[in-house]
């Protein structure tokens, strides 16, 4: 027992490491190299030559960076816990597409504005993008199978998509938002981007955080989590709950950012085991590590331009997906 | 009923049932085509359509008629020929409805490649077809050897497609933001499909990847029939199993990447079309005809409603791409109903 606590204390320091490693990093790198004196003048407040106001300009965006992965990856791992499903994340179950196309219909349709009516709309409709994908994924006998859970996912996104362009198309004044919610990025994020979502992304956190026992439960299977005295459609829904709002806001601030919640919880179970109370927390701190690093790797890699994160990690999430579903053991969990 | 007579009196049955549903699809394709030729945002009288096309120059007609409605009439047929018949083939040879082009990211592959040639490579026309094809040929190798294990499971080769599906939208959503003109209409082409701005000359390779892969896959299409019964006893009837399910991916990855590089990945037109026609034809006897026929309905219908019969102007893909996707819910749920399938 002693053994596996000291090991998966260890393994979490690594994870807090390799967060503040990401962090310096992406303050410290980017398309222009900056001497490390003027890093340091600029984290001090000074933004008086350019390299200075490169540095401060990548505050906030590492910032949201680790403030979005960290949603991601903790959102992941309570859809995952609450659907029993590993292909289970907030992209590919259409959360992402649903928040999209909520926040397009409130812009275009009902000129909202501020920022707080965004992350209100983004949640409701990730909400109930995810629903609708996982009742239908569940209908009939046999449940939500992985397979049924990416496929309808997969239909309605496009389906979401679709609607989405087809919202923003007659009109010439918000068009150029599309390619804004086709790919998510962290790229140009401020402070006062970042202060309205943090209501809503602390309250997800709390409250996922809050469930591992719930998590830990369902994955024993309904029977024996009713059995142990747990009301299973509540677990669900509080879990569920907090998912969605973490994402919603997350989709809110950077537009839809695939695979961070599929790649982590697995990452995380494989070092750590199948506990909730260890997951739940790596998963949050491996997804802030993994979208920061990602979005210092788009910006070196295509210098002097950048790649949009949520591409970087579609393409480092894809064959981990794939990588999944090769395993066969899609249907455990 | 009994014995040779009455099956042979069911089989005309479904055989006149069979020409009759190709000959309504054909008539409907035909309508089509005169609907959008004469039909726009002006009306043009089909008698002046016919001079137009005879070849006499019609001040005012001969423009909107040649450059901008024959293009969209014909290349909308073609492509929607080559992705019902491309779709439908690969349904029929994995048995799955599921396992078509644009669900398992071959579309999705071509169309990265078709993005990759124009803006990096600054190709146009034919070459961009070939990189397509080439590309649709590798993604569709790609998934056959990520989703083997001791054989390929349907559930695993979909969900392997599915995954790379994903990373291939977003590397073309990447290419496209990079391009230096960067506009709505090239994007909106390259993510879900469009006819807008199309050339006549685009048909040519539509045409000849028709004739070639087409040809193939019907000449393929009796013993591809045969191969639906199981492997082994097609072997024992006689079936070349593995040339065929060769020369039937070849050609049907073909068709599907060149109409991809031609007018973009129309979404779910090579999903629907071959469950469509095996509703309408009986599911008796080879699809690949129907679908074909049914692709092209489905795309100068999409294409004509998205232009006219909407509030604003939409390409043909958003309009297929909302159509598509109730119906594949619908696939899901009632393959849970009967509980197989899936």
């Amino acid at each position: 027992m002693t053994g596996t606590r000291t090991q998966s204390r260890r393994a979490m320091l690594g994870i807090a490491a390799l967060v503040l490693l990401t962090a310096m990093l992406s303050v410290g790198l980017g398309a222009r190299g900056v001497a490390l004196a003027d890093i340091l003048s600029a984290l001090q407040g000074q933004v008086e030559t350019i390299g200075q106001a490169a540095v401060a300009a990548r505050i906030p965006r590492t910032l949201m960076a680790l403030l979005a992965g960290a949603a991601l990856g903790l959102a992941g791992a309570a859809m995952q816990g609450v659907t029993r499903n590993p292909l289970a994340d907030p992209g590919l179950l259409g959360v992402n597409a649903g928040a999209a196309l909520a926040i397009v219909i409130g812009i275009a349709w009902f000129n909202i504005d501020s920022a707080a009516l965004y992350i209100g709309t983004a949640v409701l409709g990730a909400g109930g993008a995810g629903i609708i994908v996982y009742l239908i994924a569940a209908l009939g006998a046999g449940g939500a199978t992985p397979l049924k859970l990416a496929l309808s996912g997969a239909a309605v996104t496009a389906a979401l998509v679709s609607f989405t362009t087809a919202v923003v198309l007659p009109r010439a004044d918000i068009g150029g938002l599309v390619q804004s919610w086709l790919v998510g990025g962290v790229g140009g994020a401020t402070f006062s981007q970042i202060t309205p979502v943090l209501p809503a992304l602390v309250l997800g956190g709390v409250i996922v955080l809050a469930s591992p026992r719930r998590l830990n439960l369902l994955a024993l299977g309904e029977e024996a989590a009713t059995g142990l005295g747990e009301s299973v459609a509540v677990a669900r829904a509080m879990s569920a709950g907090g998912a969605i709002l973490l994402c919603g806001a997350t989709t809110a601030a950077c537009g839809p950012i695939g695979f961070v919640g599929l790649v982590v919880p697995h990452a995380c179970r494989a070092i750590l085991g199948g506990d909730y109370r260890r997951v739940l927390p790596a998963s949050a701190l491996t997804g802030a590590a993994l979208l920061t690093g990602a979005d210092v790797l788009g910006r070196l890699v295509a210098r002097p331009s950048e790649i949009d994160v949520g591409i970087v990690t579609a393409l480092i999430g894809g064959p981990v997906f794939i990588w999944i579903v090769r395993r066969g053991r899609v249907a455990a969990l | 009923m009994s014995g040779a007579a009455g099956i042979q009196r069911q089989r005309r049955a479904r055989l006149t049932r069979r020409l009759r549903f190709l000959g309504l699809c054909a008539m409907l394709v035909l309508a089509l085509c005169a609907l959008i030729l004469s039909l726009g945002q002006s009306f043009t009288p089909p008698a002046t359509v016919l001079r137009v096309l005879g070849g006499e120059a019609v001040p005012g007609a001969g423009f909107t008629v040649l450059q901008l409605r024959l293009p969209r009439a014909v290349v909308g047929a073609l492509a929607g020929l080559s992705f019902g018949m491309g779709g439908a083939a690969f349904q029929t040879l994995l048995r799955n409805p599921l396992a078509s082009p644009d669900i398992i990211g071959i579309s999705a592959g071509a169309s990265a490649a078709a993005v990759f040639a124009i803006t990096v490579l600054g190709l146009a026309g034919l070459p961009v077809a070939v990189v397509a094809v080439t590309a649709g040929l590798g993604i569709a190798l790609l998934i056959y050897l990520l989703s083997w294990r001791q054989g390929v499971a349907g559930a695993r080769l979909i969900l392997v497609g599915i995954g790379l599906s994903g990373m291939m939208q977003s590397l073309t959503a990447y290419m496209l933001s990079q391009a230096e003109s960067w506009t709505l209409q090239a994007a909106m082409r390259w993510m879900t499909g469009s006819l807008n701005g199309v050339q006549l000359e685009q048909a040519l390779p539509l045409l000849a990847a028709l004739a070639i892969c087409g040809g193939v896959l019907l000449i393929a299409a009796p013993a591809l029939e045969v191969m639906r019964m199981g492997d082994e006893t097609a072997a024992g009837l006689g079936v070349r199993t593995g040339a065929v399910r060769a020369a039937v991916v070849v050609a049907a990855v073909g068709l599907v990447a060149v109409a991809t590089a031609m007018v973009g990945p129309v979404a779910f037109v090579a999903f629907l079309s071959g469950p469509i026609a095996a509703r309408m034809t009986g599911r008796d006897g080879s699809l690949l005809l129907p679908a074909a026929l049914v692709g092209a309905v489905l795309v100068l219908t999409a294409d004509y409603a998205g232009q006219f019969w909407l509030p604003a102007r939409y390409p043909v893909g958003i309009v297929t791409g909302v159509l598509g996707a109730p119906y594949l819910l619908f696939l899901i749920i009632r393959s849970n109903r009967t509980g197989g399938g899936l």
